[in-house]
């Protein structure tokens, strides 16, 4: 059996999107910015996506989402546009992020730094959450931006975006949203709040990859991120991506359509296999069910370092996550886990399970059995986890 | 960078088929006991090496036969990825029958040769050479309490590159002998730097006290200073006056260099020397002005004097400068 449980990583493309985006390909393969009918046959179907990614996020019309190839690209436009034009210039020298936010703003902010901009990032509580409180304390007259996530790629942590954006705006700063790992899981809804700036990515909500978009609130223009001829308003030069677009249109279309069984039914499947996850001794989550993306979950397994316990789930064909430790290239212990201050000794065991709305309940069950044995066989070889003293201090509530 | 570098890959594929073979079923994992040891005659050693802060613990356990120091038995546990789990089972595996002393000359590029399907092929992908390093360092542990000495006795070199094990002296030797210049170099020549990347330069997953990139910039000092005494060596065989032509015009460059030219930069001019000459008593050096210098009124009078009192200062007292 095959279980694809790291839908925060991408996910499968619904075969509606799919069959949407085929035609754009051989038939209808048309430049839309050429003057003959191979182009035009191309402009109502760009339209209609335009329109849905528009309603998908309910972006009123005379503001601008430019289709990008990535949330990674959309991210550090917004943050090395401000450079050129805040803090190059003078004007303001200083940028506020969260220090969990995704590697494309932290190393993009980490670029801007070393060119001399001042960075503040800001910490997470216990919970995995900013608090919105430290946003109010380290804006300056200096501040060019704010950038913090909606939603935590890791623990599925939902920020307090709506007051953040409050914040910004009694204090006329800028500020952007990455909120990949929101669109389909949560409402988004950028009239609802100050939101000048929101990043987001087809492949995170059953869409293609290499589609993202950047939300740009008008009268809040930023220098184009590909100078050359005029497409996407001049914003990013480039012959459009046709099937991508449409593509990311039909999966918006789907992700809206989808999102109350998203909310609902893949929270209920979610919840009932934590719950099961967690009767297994010496587990931990730290972001509360309630304050999380429906379909995440990230759980320490005492003892068993994450990259073996991805072993075993591959050896059995499931797919998850784990951000720490050998996994990656790097080798650093899963950055959230350290962030939270949960105990050294647990920041390599973090596994990240993400649901999508094809995830079904014979696939957990499968998963549980399989991380059951899993757990008995890595902490047989484990060289830690029997000696962990009783009443050991994790740092983290253990959640059974 | 090439092509695989560009798209990246699963690590896993990298494995070889034993390494996979010993993480799905490690053949010392476990234990030994007290009453184990015992009935063996044999002196238990329990070692520990790492944490699980740094996200790899291993544990060894030896039943040494104390008469002949040979390690009867030889088990292990640990908190590690695949690679930490089967290159410790494969250092368990290496020390069995081995006396103390052989055991510890086994380094990590062993328990990583024993883990390839075809001796070519490296059995891990190169980040993952740090994770069979801690095998190597528990053995040390163990041999260390065994014979009741401290674990950096068995250290003879200073390591800079854990996982291809290049000592501190290689690297001088070879960074001198072949004049390299970049860390590439050095990864060519000696392997340092191949595989977990944590020795080139700090920011690593492992704190160094010595990086490639010091021993590089150390070697680019030592070049530099034995540039400067070869250039003084040239006038210290002699005075300023006895040096050759082509030496007086080094030094004379040197000098302005050094003591001149930023001062006639700063107004937005230059100079440049045409030639020297010794006409009796005096060292007359001809120079030219450029850019504003050249037709100041000062060029002729106070910039003239200090360019001349700096020469005569650095170089020889009967200096004139004369411009034409």
């Amino acid at each position: 059996m095959k279980v694809y449980l790291d839908n925060n990583a991408t996910t499968i493309v619904d075969p509606h999107v799919f069959a949407e985006m085929e035609p754009y390909f051989v038939q209808r393969y048309g430049n839309p910015n050429s003057l003959h009918l191979f182009a035009s046959e191309t402009h109502p179907a760009l339209k209609d996506a335009m329109e849905k990614i528009y309603a998908g996020i309910h972006a009123p019309k005379e503001d601008s989402v430019v289709i990008t190839s990535c949330a990674t690209e959309s991210n550090n436009w917004v943050l090395k546009s401000i450079y050129f034009e805040q803090i190059l210039t003078g004007k303001k020298n200083h940028i506020i992020i969260s220090e969990v936010e995704h590697p494309s703003v932290i190393a993009t902010a980490k670029f801007i730094e070393s060119m001399g901009c001042k960075v503040t990032y800001l910490p997470i509580n216990h919970e995995g959450i900013i608090d919105a409180q430290t946003v109010r304390d380290t804006i300056t007259d200096k501040t060019a931006l704010v950038s913090v996530m909606w939603a935590n790629n890791e623990t599925g942590a939902i920020f307090p975006v709506e007051e953040i954006g409050e914040i910004c705006a009694e204090h006329n700063v800028p500020f952007h949203t990455d909120a990949v790992q929101a669109i389909g899981k949560l409402p988004v809804d950028v009239q609802t709040f100050n939101v000048d700036y929101l990043t987001f990515s087809a492949h995170k909500f059953h869409g293609p990859k290499g589609v993202g978009a950047l939300y740009i609130k008008k009268g809040k223009e930023l220098i184009p991120l590909l100078h050359g001829g005029s497409q996407m308003g001049g914003y990013r030069s480039g012959t459009l991506n046709v099937p991508g677009i449409v593509g990311m249109g039909k999966a918006m279309e789907q992700a809206v359509d989808s999102l109350d069984y998203e909310m609902e039914d893949v929270r209920e499947m979610r919840d009932t296999f934590e719950d099961e996850l967690l009767k297994i001794e010496d587990t931990f989550v730290v972001t509360p069910r309630e304050k999380r993306t429906p379909n995440t979950i990230l759980i320490s397994f005492r003892g068993i370092e994450g990259e073996s316990m991805l072993w075993d789930l591959n050896r059995a064909g499931i797919g998850a996550s784990t951000g720490s430790a050998c996994a990656s290239e790097d080798l650093e212990a899963n950055s959230v886990m350290e962030a939270i201050g949960a105990a050294e000794d647990l920041a390599h065991t973090a596994i990240r399970f993400s649901l999508s709305r094809y995830t079904t309940q014979e696939e957990l069950d499968y998963t549980l059995d399989v991380v059951r044995k899993a757990v008995e066989r890595l902490r047989g070889i484990s060289s830690t986890y029997s000696y962990a003293p009783e009443g050991h201090e994790s740092g983290l509530d253990a959640h059974h | 960078m090439g092509m695989d570098s560009l798209i990246g890959g699963t690590i896993w594929d990298e494995y070889s088929q034993k390494v996979t073979d010993l993480m799905n079923n490690p053949q010392n994992m476990g234990e030994i006991t007290e009453e184990e040891a015992e009935a063996m005659g044999a002196k238990l050693i329990v070692a520990d090496f790492g944490a699980e802060s740094c996200g790899d613990a291993v544990r060894l356990y030896w039943a040494v036969d104390p008469k002949t120091d040979k390690i009867l038995k030889s088990k292990f546990k640990s908190f590690g990825c695949g690679t930490a789990i089967a290159s410790s089972d494969t250092m368990a595996e290496l020390c069995k029958g081995k006396t103390v002393d052989e055991a510890v000359k086994i380094t990590n590029i062993d328990v990583e040769k024993a883990m390839r399907d075809t001796p070519d092929t490296p059995a891990v992908p190169p980040q993952k050479m740090h994770c069979s390093v801690m095998a190597y360092d528990v053995i040390k542990k163990a041999a260390a309490q065994y014979k009741g000495v401290d674990m950096e006795s068995f250290e003879e070199e200073v390591i800079v590159c854990e996982c291809a094990r290049v000592s501190l002296s290689t690297l001088r030797e070879v960074i001198r002998l072949n004049d390299l210049t970049t860390v590439e170099e050095i990864t060519d020549y000696t392997k340092a730097g191949a595989f977990c990347k944590s020795c080139i330069r700090p920011g690593g997953h492992e704190e160094k006290d010595i990086y490639l990139v010091d021993l590089l910039e150390e070697y680019e000092k030592e070049k530099m200073s034995a540039a400067a005494t070869l250039g003084n060596e040239g006038g210290a065989t002699g005075t300023f006056k006895d040096m050759t032509i082509v030496q007086k015009i080094k030094a004379v460059d040197k000098t302005v260099d050094e003591n001149i030219r930023q001062m006639l930069i700063m107004d937005g001019g230059d100079m440049e020397i045409l030639d020297i000459k010794d006409n009796g008593e005096n060292i007359d050096i001809y120079i030219r002005y450029l850019g504003a210098c050249n037709g100041c009124a000062s060029a002729s009078t106070g910039t003239l004097f200090a360019i001349e009192n700096i020469l005569k200062e650095k170089l020889d007292p009967n200096i004139r400068v004369l411009p034409i």
